[in-house]
């Protein structure tokens, strides 16, 4: 192939099929490369895409889109080796704020449809293996034997990116700023779903797992329901797994059993084991976003927000994909694909709510850390709840009593005071 | 629902093995050095890929979930990671 193109996309998940369908959509000549079989095929998630930065892109994108459930119930567990304690919110009020599960293969499949169908030419089955530069700059990648020359490469190849490092823009990930996760899809009767969940046709819970699960490793679990799938998934910070007693498939297989999980997921059939790497470095890495004839989006721009009781990427991937689309256009105008005549990709997501939000919540990834928060706070919890509940007959004790005397076992008021803190200034 | 196993777990995915070109490769020297209540890989691959077989790591790339963690948790650097060829390696049906 000899063509220059305007820009080629690495990667079509959804910041690069967003990106792609944006560009071309305002003429550009594009091209994405995908490694797997078709788009989607190696794109993975927990399972919950908030609606409102594609809604941007592509307005009533739902109506079309291949969603599963919308969201109308969030549920927060702690989780003791016996017990379960949430914070449970069913409300049709979260309408208000769309979000729906998703599976990536047909989600991605459709979107990088709508890249093809703008004007973007997408070829899957095949690997980007390294980008090309010249003088430094950035001008197009490798396939095997092939180059494709572009004007701008979008680094849309997910957490690892592989083109970002090998364009020297940056080193790799430290296994303390990623977690690894692993999701089972598990296939239920509809029916089945609607009634152990407490939902309605067409809506869907979301839920995350703080305690238990971890076996007190920072991390957490979570579920989503499907249309006739439930996928139930761990995350757990990397570097902590390498020294941790389990091993990550044995905490998941421990998680699955729960006595308050099994009975949710009795007799459903596992359809799929995946995996994925989960970045934590936004804020640090958005210093090597763009360099000269490269624009690193999504999560391999580090673009994922955990709070504890969110996790966030999809949306985030979608926004940045729009950012630099929106940049490329006005860099294709100038003629000026530098580092500086890109920035405005980085001025773009500073706008947004993608990089203020990881700076509301840049404390959060430290609080995340704090071990008492997997080892101490789900036992102290489950005990007040032991203090509160339990009648037997014998001498009752009133509240500020179960509760002074629980925290006391828990590591102490002064303790629990600066985890407080901790807390509500990071989240 | 029991327990599975992690064969159990992965032969549920569809996989289109390269039988030519293994994206994964250990690097034996570094990985020698490594003790092996350090092997970080045997605990983190959350495909369980990596087994100690008497002193050294025995590592079938086959049924790799290609999420990169491994690389990243290896002490010694020893584990040289790609991307399988386009078209190779694990397929999403569900994602």
């Amino acid at each position: 192939m000899e063509d220059v193109f305007d820009a080629v996309v690495v990667g079509a998940g959804l910041a690069g099929s967003t990106a792609a369908y944006c560009m071309a959509g305002a003429g550009l000549n594009v091209l994405v490369i995908e490694r797997g079989s078709f788009p989607g095929a190696k794109n993975a998630t927990g399972g919950r895409l908030y609606a409102h930065s594609l809604e941007k892109v592509i307005p009533g994108f739902a109506k079309e889109a291949p969603v599963q459930r919308s969201i109308t119930r969030e549920t927060l567990t702690f989780l003791t080796e016996r017990s379960a304690i949430s914070l449970d919110v069913a409300s049709d009020r979260l309408l208000e704020f769309p979000s729906y599960t998703v599976l990536r293969p047909e989600f991605d499949a459709w979107l990088a449809g709508k890249a093809e169908a703008a004007g973007a030419t997408v070829v899957p089955g095949i690997r980007v293996d390294e980008p090309v530069l010249r003088d430094g700059k950035v001008v197009g990648v490798r396939c095997g034997e092939d180059t494709m020359e572009a004007n701008v490469v979008i680094a849309a190849d997910g957490v690892n990116s592989l083109t970002a490092q090998r364009a020297g823009l940056r080193q790799d990930l430290d296994s303390s700023e990623v977690a690894t996760g692993v999701k089972c899809v598990i296939e239920l009767s509809k029916k089945a779903i609607e009634e152990r969940f407490n939902i309605n046709e067409n809506s869907g819970v979301a839920r995350m797992f703080v305690g238990e699960c971890t076996k007190g490793l920072p991390g957490g679990g979570f579920l989503y329901t499907n249309i006739d799938t439930v996928s139930l998934g761990l995350v757990v910070t990397s570097a902590d797994l390498a020294t941790s007693p389990y091993s990550l498939v044995e905490l998941f297989e421990d998680f699955r059993q729960h006595p308050q999980l099994k009975a949710l997921l009795d007799d459903g059939k596992v359809v799929e084991y995946s995996a994925h790497l989960v970045p934590e470095g936004g804020l640090k890495m958005i210093g090597t976003a763009v360099a000269d004839g490269l624009v690193v989006v999504g999560d391999a721009a580090g673009l994922v927000l955990n709070t504890g009781y969110s996790v966030r990427g999809m949306d985030f991937a979608i926004a940045s994909g729009e950012a630099a689309a929106n940049a490329v256009i006005r860099a294709s105008k100038t003629g000026d694909f530098t580092s500086s005549g890109l920035s405005r990709y980085v001025d773009n997501l500073k706008r947004s709510f993608v990089m203020k939000d990881l700076e509301t919540f840049r404390r959060a990834p430290s609080l995340l850390r704090n071990r008492r928060i997997y080892e101490e706070y789900p036992e102290l919890i489950e005990e007040m709840m032991m203090g509160l509940f339990g009648v037997d007959g014998s001498p009752r004790t009133p509240m500020r009593k179960i509760v002074t005397s629980t925290v006391k076992r828990h590591g102490g008021p002064v303790q629990m005071g600066k985890d407080l803190l901790q807390g509500v200034t990071s989240i | 629902m029991n327990r599975a196993s992690i064969e159990e777990l992965l032969g549920t995915n569809k996989y289109e093995v390269d039988g030519d070109e293994a994206h994964i490769v250990i690097d034996e020297a570094a990985c020698a050095c490594c003790s092996s209540e350090r092997c970080a890989c045997v605990k983190a691959c959350p495909a369980g890929l990596f087994k100690i077989a008497g002193d050294k790591i025995a590592f079938d790339y086959a049924g790799c979930l290609e999420c990169g963690t491994c690389r990243l948790v290896c002490l010694q650097k020893g584990i040289r990671w790609n991307y399988p060829r386009g078209g190779f390696g694990v397929e999403y049906r569900y994602g």
